[in-house]
């Protein structure tokens, strides 16, 4: 695979929706074997991960009321939320930055809807998506 | 819908597969408000707890859903939510790689792509949002999420060392 096609596979899973990292092993698997490449891809990148959160699984059914371990996955989730501010902070700053006024506004609907509203995300995804998207093309 | 748990969690998470612009990161306030608010199925704490797991976890972060659907439904339930939250992505997947050569280069596309950016940056920003209001209960854990902040910002430190101080601090009974 050259650097160029492997540009494309990325944007190609970057703009499928779920897990990108997922889509990324399909499109990857399928350009080499076709259906039986994308299983195999598939199938390496989530088996050792499945059966390693699978045991950790069985662990934290036992020991989750440990008072110790409950502490200790507190602070990671602070931690690991800090970083999500920072993935949000960064995708935030060139989006806030350029000329198309509407994506803020979106971004913030989107936010609102979802975190303050709590509303369900299909809902709010097929009123915010045609707009973001018809905005985007009338901008470019 | 809400009889058999395992319907329930291949229903929910294949939905939410195809609407998760953005990764698993935008996924989480949906997870969360199904399966702590609607379902039930988990408190807020051990769903803030499944989280932590998958962070450390290798592999992708998705990986979540297995923790979800074991506490719904053991094994069964695992290998449900996983299926549901990969399958038909894989397959949509699968099906535009083969035609993805002929419209990269279409208008429409391209203002798909850029107009779902800012519908991801909201959802992200929902998910960190949620998971802060699990997990910030006094001002030393709030402090953790905004130092945190701060380094992920500024540096491309592994994340993984970041957890495990995030981990110890935690240990330590501040939080």
């Amino acid at each position: 695979m050259t650097s160029e096609e492997f540009n494309e596979a990325f944007a190609l899973s970057q703009f499928l929706p779920g897990p990108n990292v997922v889509n990324f092993s399909v499109v990857f698997g399928s350009r080499f074997g076709g259906a039986p490449g994308a299983a195999v891809a598939l199938a390496g990148l989530m088996g050792p991960p499945l059966i390693i959160v699978t045991i950790l699984a069985i662990l934290y059914a036992r020991y989750g009321d440990v008072e110790a371990l409950g502490r200790i996955l507190t602070g990671i989730t602070a931690a690991a939320t800090g970083l999500l501010i920072a993935v949000v902070a960064k995708m935030a700053t060139p989006l806030f930055s350029k000329r198309w006024d509407w994506a803020p506004l979106i971004a913030i609907a989107a936010f609102t809807g979802v975190a303050i509203m709590q509303w369900p995300l299909p809902l709010v995804f097929a009123v915010l998506a045609p707009v973001s998207v018809v905005s985007a093309w009338m901008t470019r | 819908m809400n009889d058999n748990p395992l319907i329930a969690l291949a229903g929910y998470f294949a939905l939410l597969s195809l609407f998760a612009v953005g990764g698993a990161n935008a996924a989480i306030p949906e997870m969360h408000r199904i399966a702590v608010e609607v379902m039930h199925w988990m408190t807020d704490r051990q769903f803030a707890d499944s989280f932590a797991i998958s962070q450390v976890s290798p592999g992708p972060n998705i990986i979540i859903v297995t923790l979800i659907g074991y506490h719904v439904a053991g094994l069964a339930g695992a290998a449900v939510a996983t299926a549901a939250m990969c399958g038909p992505t894989c397959v949509l997947a699968f099906l535009v790689a083969r035609t993805w050569d002929r419209f990269k280069e279409a208008r429409w596309r391209i203002a798909i792509q850029v107009g779902l950016v800012p519908v991801s940056l909201g959802l992200i920003a929902a998910s960190a949002f949620v998971l802060a209001r699990s997990a910030d209960h006094n001002i030393y854990a709030a402090a953790i999420t905004a130092i945190t902040a701060i380094i992920g910002f500024a540096s491309r430190i592994n994340p993984l060392w970041i957890f495990a101080v995030g981990g110890v601090l935690g240990l330590s009974g501040w939080l």
